[in-house]
């Protein structure tokens, strides 16, 4: 809390430099009679820069450090006999040294080892806050002389604030590049070490799922396969595609090429709503309401169709995925050109006809697209499939039984405990590495299609 | 188009023409093929309607009944005979906090030996036949185990009620919930439900005199989750979680987002760096958010050792998450500015910086907080990468800093439908998603007005 109210102190004092900083421009200017080159609030920003950078960099350091450094020299001044205990023992002395540092007091007499730790710590403490102060202050201070003995009409006080502006915008813009190449790294690594416990060729090609909880170590290879977790994904997104497709690609020729405005302004958004259901509420309506009334269908037909089956999940999917398609279709028909309706319907055309010997076709590469990344969002769903489709991990062809998908398993094998160290655990990340690289692929893939249409057009 | 006379005068002129023949034979028949078109997209149309309307009326027809839920009324005599504790102590008393605290824990230990099951059975006994007395579990099994906690906590706050009658309100146990608000099949046989046929007595009893009504159940709002008292099983924890989330969510992801935004579309030169960092953008607003998890959970909790389950954890996936999505949106609002505006700021003599600072980004206000509450909406919504940084698990308190363990929203109601029992817990996992749903919608209903309001066309 403490570093908190310094780093508020040191906004306030960049306040008052900034005020120090554009009057000692305005000075500067009146005594050598020459125009500044930039405005005067750019002196100030950038006095206030040069006291807070420094001052904030010297919390930060305490912050990351201070502690970490107090704790070591009080552990390191401990009797060695104490220092040899285990690690949840010494954890539990240094609680106590530091109720007895902080006046809170313990129970029971205090050993003198602890007594003379708490001083040291409560001595090492109080050094640590002052040196803290002290730091910040000197950095301000030196960083506030420094800037105000720099001032002159000819100082460039505007490209150095800029400058550093640009490189602020830089450092927010290479986030995307960190999460990319964190994602990355954290997958590769993981899956490295899980490929360590069971061969690539057992995961990718095996048959069986069975994981079994084996000591670390005599890692059996057994029962990593892939193949049938994959499948239950395709199953259900080809469900999902067949349901969504159809729908979602009529409702948006329907709003594009027939609805009037009036409805188009009241229907779009309402089937929008879709879109932003969270997925956990489509895997209670599919475990609830879907899922009895499509086996209870069945029953009616004689199927035989459980209530948690790829089916459940995937009409459910598809009903989530409705809107994507819907929307994303929509545009790419608004935008194919008008001269080319008007041509077919000149031509004797019924609309219908226009739409689906002109408009589709010349929508086709774009329509790809947006069914390729509402591909790579099925995959990729997880809680509806968490729920409705019934985690049987099987290697079967029938759409009306239970099966288990990529993402039900990640949240299966990491749910609980996450031992870092142990093959169950790791193969979600080989899991979700297979997951990503497959997303990708279908997102490039997309991407460049759609690119490649617009290039026809425009 | 030709008026109808005149389409009849061509069609006779031409009659022997065989190609007008050969069109007019079909021309029912594409006319019909027309129809059947329309037809099926105004279908496609009317059935997205009526998914989102069968969706939201499925969940709000469970789920709203469970926001009244069965409560006893009760005159309760706290009785010294049974609550008989000695004073609390004084702090004033002890010389260190920690042997305050200690006499304090004893006189909590000696409150919570009391047996308020017996005080608040007593209480019942008064309104229940003479006999009930016999099978005093039976008794007590009526109302919610949790209550007797509350009773205690409020005796903890003031000691001075021991000895007088106090008017408690408190739940009734979920069977009994369930029972009155007949979601049990009445036809069972006795051993199959879950009250004794003494018990379902009582409850008429107390139904006529009006001791057992259904109230508001605040317990959903504003307790926390419990697993031993089913039925005052509440959001509060989650919903605090949550917020912790999306304040960080907020804090990190809008600035940062709109940082990179502006420096992509103001700065940036057209290079191989800002093509890298727009392909790892566009990238990562389709990664599927499972893999967000794993990133959580590889970098921020293996490497970086921060607390499984907490909130910070949680806010900072999300953010990474979320980045994409308001980095596209304040692209997109950027880019609409027309480019006359930064070129009469530039005429004028103002640095791209000024521009940007002073012009552009004023206009472009509204977009970004549009996008930035779309964002915040989709993370508040978000289920699975919470499940892989260990926010599944059961936390009966409400978190005092974004430290503690937490769940979330949608993170309690994947908890909350997955509860043995069934009968209470799906109509509460509905109340559940209306709270969620209802929170989202208003955030997405500000966006609109926002959008609306400010929106310009150029």
């Amino acid at each position: 809390m403490n570093t908190v109210w310094l780093a508020i102190v040191v906004l306030v004092a960049m306040g008052f430099a900034y005020q120090f900083g554009t009057q000692a421009s305005r000075r500067a200017a009146v005594s050598s009679a020459t125009k500044l080159h930039s405005l005067p609030g750019h002196y100030g920003m950038l006095v206030a820069l040069w006291l807070g950078i420094p001052a904030l960099a010297v919390i930060l350091l305490f912050a990351l450090f201070g502690d970490t450094v107090v704790r070591s020299l009080v552990m390191g001044a401990l009797p060695p006999d104490i220092l040899a205990l285990p690690q949840a023992e010494l954890l539990t002395v240094m609680q106590r040294i530091q109720a007895l540092a902080s006046g809170f007091g313990v129970l029971g007499e205090p050993a003198a080892y602890e007594l003379s730790a708490a001083e040291r710590l409560r001595t090492l403490q109080t050094t640590r806050d002052l040196a803290l102060v002290a730091g910040v202050a000197a950095a301000a201070a030196a960083g506030l002389v420094f800037a105000l003995r720099r001032i002159s009409p000819s100082l460039r006080a505007r490209n150095e604030v800029e400058a550093v502006v640009k490189i602020l915008l830089i450092g927010c813009s290479t986030v995307a590049i960190l999460t990319t190449v964190g994602i990355v790294m954290s997958l590769v690594g993981e899956t490295l070490r899980f490929f360590s416990y069971v061969s690539p060729v057992d995961f990718f090609f095996g048959t069986v799922w069975n994981p079994r909880f084996v000591t670390v170590g005599s890692g059996s290879a057994d029962g990593y396969g892939l193949l049938p977790l994959l499948w239950g994904t395709v199953l259900i997104a080809a469900i999902a595609m067949l349901v969504s497709l159809p729908v979602g690609l009529m409702i948006a020729i329907y709003m594009a090429e027939y609805a009037p405005p009036k409805l188009r302004a009241v229907a779009k958004p309402l089937i929008e709503i879709l879109a932003g259901v969270p997925t956990i509420v489509y895997g209670f309506f599919a475990l609830t309401i879907a899922g009895p009334a499509l086996s209870g269908a069945g029953a009616l037909v004689g199927l035989d169709i459980r209530a948690t089956s790829a089916l459940t999940a995937g009409v459910v999917m598809g009903i989530m995925i409705i809107p994507f398609i819907s929307s994303l279709s929509d545009d790419i028909i608004t935008q194919v050109p008008r001269t080319m309706r008007d041509g077919s319907l000149g031509l004797g055309a019924t609309r219908s006809e226009t739409i689906k010997r002109v408009v589709l076709p010349a929508a086709l590469p774009g329509i790809v697209g947006a069914f390729l990344l509402a591909v790579s969002r099925a995959i990729g769903e997880t809680m509806i499939v968490v729920l409705a489709a019934g985690n049987a991990p099987v290697l079967q062809p029938n759409p009306f039984e239970s099966v288990s998908t990529v993402t039900v398993t990640i949240v299966k094998q990491l749910t609980g405990d996450i031992d870092f160290a142990s093959p169950q655990s790791l193969v979600a990340f080989a899991l979700g590495l297979t997951l990503f690289v497959l997303t990708l692929g279908l997102n490039v893939l997309a991407l460049y299609i759609v690119r490649k249409y617009r290039e026809q057009y425009e | 188009m030709a008026t109808g006379t005149a389409d009849t005068t061509i069609g006779a002129a031409r009659a022997a023409s065989p190609t007008t023949q050969r069109v007019q034979a079909t021309l029912a028949r594409r006319r019909a093929a027309e129809t059947r078109f329309r037809l099926i997209g105004l279908s496609a149309v009317i059935l997205g309607i009526g998914l989102v309307a069968l969706l939201f009326a499925s969940i709000l027809s469970r789920g709203l009944p469970a926001f009244w839920q069965a409560t006893l009324t009760l005159e309760v005599y706290i009785d010294p005979e049974i609550v008989d504790v000695s004073p609390a102590p004084d702090a004033a008393a002890f010389d260190s906090q920690a042997a305050y605290e200690e006499a304090f824990l004893g006189w909590q230990t000696e409150l919570a030996r009391t047996n308020w099951g017996r005080v608040l059975r007593n209480a019942l006994l008064a309104y229940l036949p003479p006999e009930a007395a016999e099978s005093g579990r039976a008794v007590e099994g009526l109302i919610a185990s949790n209550e007797r906690f509350e009773l205690r906590a409020l005796i903890q706050e003031d000691p001075g009620l021991i000895g007088e009658t106090i008017t408690f309100q408190g739940l009734a146990d979920a069977n009994i919930d369930v029972w009155v608000k007949g979601n049990i099949d009445r036809s069972l046989p006795d051993d199959r439900l879950p009250l004794t046929s003494d018990q379902r007595a009582w409850v008429e009893i107390l139904l006529e005199q009006g001791v057992l009504t259904q109230e508001f159940a605040s317990s959903l709002l504003f307790n926390v989750d419990s697993r031993s008292s089913p039925a005052s099983a509440g959001l509060a924890g989650a919903f605090v979680g949550s917020l912790f989330m999306m304040l960080i969510v907020i804090v990190l992801s809008v600035p940062i987002g709109v940082a990179a935004a502006i420096y992509l579309e103001e700065f940036a030169p057209r290079n191989r760096f800002t093509d890298l960092i727009e392909v790892n953008i566009n990238n990562l607003a389709a990664v599927p958010s499972i893999v967000f998890g794993l990133l959580g959970a590889a970098v921020f909790i293996n490497w970086f050792r921060l607390p499984l389950s907490a909130p910070l954890v949680g806010g900072l996936v999300l953010t990474l998450m979320t980045l994409p999505t308001v980095i596209i949106a304040t692209r997109s609002t950027l880019r609409a500015i027309p480019p006359s505006i930064r070129q009469a700021a530039i005429g004028l003599g103002a640095s791209r910086v000024q521009t940007v600072a002073h012009h552009v980004l004023p206009l472009a206000v509204p977009g970004i907080l549009t996008g930035a509450i779309i964002g915040v909406a989709q993370a508040l919504g978000e289920t699975a990468p919470l499940l892989l940084i260990g926010m599944s698990a059961f936390v009966a308190q409400v978190p005092a800093s974004p430290m503690d363990a937490s769940t979330a929203l949608p993170v309690q109601i994947y908890l909350w439908q997955g509860n043995e029992l069934r009968n209470f817990f799906e109509a509460r996992t509905s109340a559940a998603i209306i709270v969620l749903l209802a929170l989202l919608l208003s955030l997405n209903t500000i966006a609109i007005i926002l959008r609306k309001r400010f929106e310009k066309r150029w």
